[in-house]
């Protein structure tokens, strides 16, 4: 993998468009590169393309034109078992609305992250309890999700998400349906993924969360625009 | 806690599903809504039990045609006046000896002629229990001849007085053995007093009187009077109504018998007789119960097809729910392939469930109808364990469709739900 400030993710020209009906051209011409270890921040109004692009980053979409490198790898036109590979290893997600499987347990969720990445069976509940204690929630293992409280879901998510050691975190407005005593937690939480290594993108409408990122760029009719001064990352080729 | 990478680049991880986890994920999806995964698996018990029944009660009804043809027609032969067909005026190709030489043929129980007689052109005569001509109109009843043998072989269910005998046929006495029908019609209560009928105006004592004659219905009809007084008093039969013989053999025997018979009677001339063999019993039973099975086993493969299709129907409405759950699970890593995986193997899974369940109903339901009627039950072996899989079959046909469409969702389209 990319040393700490070497690019990890590279999005070169990349556009992506909606086939509709009616097409939406989600995404034009951005040029982002995100480092191993950095924390990044992408603000931008309801359907600016951020999220978009954060599917993008992801592997979660193809882009319509340009390329999508993860690791200095063009994953952009590759077989999807390669792209899952990635995901599955090396990528994580959280989502504003968490996605937990309601019929199981915290613990259970958390594995539902190992099943795909191979993880033998017999370490998954050793690994599970350990991510779960890192977001403080090991004596709620066996909660189910509709046991816990929005920040505790939200926190099981991110346990999920870090299971595997990702090398990049996604997350798409995280603490969009969370209060601010759960927001704060979540924050502390992403500042101490990152100081571990782990590059961190966030989509997010509130400026407390992107003020914590050290690079914030935001999107506007699916242009990207560097908010803090930072590299855009025009020349992805030098990865 | 510090991260500890790995030096290798993107595409050198793969993305994997074991066995086991396929089937624990398999399993957690059916149990997830279990109300509903008993509907779907409902479909396949249907089908598969309909199946296992249906299979089951053609084998045990094969058996119970099988005992009914050997008890009546495999023991009959019938033998036709031929020549009469041919001809203008009144016949008769059996000689007076017929049911003698009919007799010795090896297998033969009984045997005789007879035929219905005809007084003008009507098939029915006049009968009256009041002499002369004063008396009141009488009622139209169908008249038959037949020697003693006929009555002997056809063996009609006698509910009081006798039968004419060997004796009445050779004096040619007026005697006559009426159905349960007529005597009712001709208010006649009984034989033992001997009641008088009159057939076109001639008197004739009952003997005797019939319920039912199983081989030769019509007999329980009208009246029968013995074969020589209709010849000695109406003439030979008419070519519109030849006469024929009935044979009563021995089990098995029906069939040589029928070979023999014509020769037997008329070594002079054959050809004037033909002996209509009766059909083999085991083609005739393998042609009913294969009709029947046909029959049957469509009605089984529409069963199943409608299970088949609630399956499909409701594993692509669980895939509609599940959009979300697919799409997260795309992006935890799971391939394509993996989903279609899961929700074949839940379907596979519910339809195996199905057809065990179903199995199980259907023999039991066999057993349950075999009993109640006191038949012997036969059930295939092969045929309860080919349910089985076939089960899981359906279940897997049915999610073929729903498992292609759950695995061409597009994960960022299917978190966006």
């Amino acid at each position: 993998m990319s040393s700490p400030g070497e690019p990890l993710v590279v999005l070169d020209a990349v556009t992506f468009r909606y086939p509709g009906p009616p097409p939406v051209l989600a995404v034009r011409w951005a040029t982002l590169r995100v480092s191993a270890g950095e924390h990044v921040a992408l603000t931008g109004a309801s359907g600016s393309g951020k999220s978009t692009l954060l599917n993008l980053m992801g592997l979660l979409d193809r882009p319509t034109a340009g390329r999508v490198l993860f690791d200095g790898a063009d994953l952009s036109a590759a077989p999807e078992p390669d792209r899952a590979a990635v995901r599955a290893c090396r990528v994580g997600f959280v989502f504003q609305s968490f996605h937990l499987l309601p019929n199981r347990t915290a613990a259970e969720n958390v594995m539902l992250g190992q099943v795909y990445a191979g993880v033998p069976r017999a370490r998954r509940i050793d690994l599970a309890m350990h991510a779960l204690d890192r977001v403080g929630l090991a004596a709620r293992a066996w909660a189910l999700p509709s046991q816990l409280s929005g920040g505790e879901r939200q926190r099981v998510a991110v346990a999920r998400a870090v299971v595997n050691r990702p090398w990049l975190l996604l997350c798409d407005e995280p603490t969009g349906n969370l209060d601010s005593a759960a927001t704060a937690q979540l924050l502390g939480l992403f500042d101490e993924l990152h100081a571990d290594g782990i590059a961190v993108v966030v989509v997010t409408h509130n400026p407390a969360v992107s003020g914590r990122a050290e690079r914030r760029v935001s999107m506007r009719d699916g242009v990207l625009t560097d908010a803090s001064g930072g590299d855009l990352g025009a020349d992805p080729q030098a990865s | 806690m510090r991260i500890r990478r790995r030096r290798d680049t993107a595409p050198a991880v793969r993305s994997r599903l074991s066995a086991g986890d396929l089937a624990r994920e398999s399993l957690a999806g059916i149990l997830q809504r279990p109300g509903r995964s008993a509907l779907t698996m409902l479909g396949t018990v249907l089908g598969i039990g309909t199946f296992v029944v249906v299979l089951g009660l053609s084998e045990t009804a094969n058996g119970q045609i099988s005992k009914n043809f050997n008890a009546l027609l495999a023991t009959q032969v019938t033998v036709t006046d031929t020549g009469a067909a041919n001809a203008t005026t009144p016949t008769l190709d059996f000689p007076s000896d017929a049911s003698v030489a009919a007799d010795r043929i090896n297998g033969v129980i009984a045997a005789g002629v007879w035929w219905q007689v005809l007084l003008g052109s009507a098939t029915a005569a006049q009968v009256s229990n009041l002499p002369g001509d004063d008396a009141p109109a009488g009622v139209n009843l169908p008249v038959y001849a037949a020697d003693p043998g006929a009555l002997r072989a056809s063996q009609p269910s006698l509910a009081n007085g006798v039968l004419f005998n060997a004796f009445d046929q050779a004096e040619r006495e007026p005697v006559a053995v009426l159905s349960a029908a007529a005597a009712a019609q001709l208010g006649v209560l009984g034989a033992a007093s001997q009641p008088t009928v009159f057939i076109a105006g001639q008197a004739f004592t009952v003997v005797g009187i019939i319920r039912s004659d199983s081989r030769l219905p019509q007999f329980g009809l009208g009246l029968i009077v013995p074969a020589s007084t209709a010849l000695a008093d109406w003439g030979l039969p008419q070519p519109a109504q030849p006469a024929q013989m009935i044979i009563r053999t021995r089990v098995g025997a029906a069939q040589v018998v029928a070979r023999q018979a014509a020769v037997a009677i008329r070594p002079d001339d054959p050809g004037l007789l033909s002996a209509a063999a009766p059909a083999a019993p085991t083609t005739l039973r393998n042609a009913v119960a294969a009709s029947l099975r046909t029959l049957l086993l469509s009605l089984a493969a529409v069963a199943v097809i409608v299970g088949a299709l609630g399956i499909a129907n409701t594993s692509l409405v669980a895939i509609m729910e599940r959009t979300a759950e697919i799409g997260l699970r795309r992006a935890l890593g799971a391939r394509p392939g993996h989903i279609a995986a899961q929700f074949l193997t839940e379907s596979a899974v519910l339809g195996l469930g199905g057809g065990v369940i179903g199995t199980g109903a259907g023999v039991v339901i066999t057993l349950a109808v075999t009993v109640a009627e006191r038949w012997t039950a036969i059930l295939e072996p092969t045929v309860v364990l080919l349910a089985l899989p076939a089960g899981a079959v359906v279940g897997l046909v049915a999610g073929l469709y729903p498992a292609l469409r759950a695995s061409s969702i597009e994960p960022a389209e299917a978190l966006r739900r």
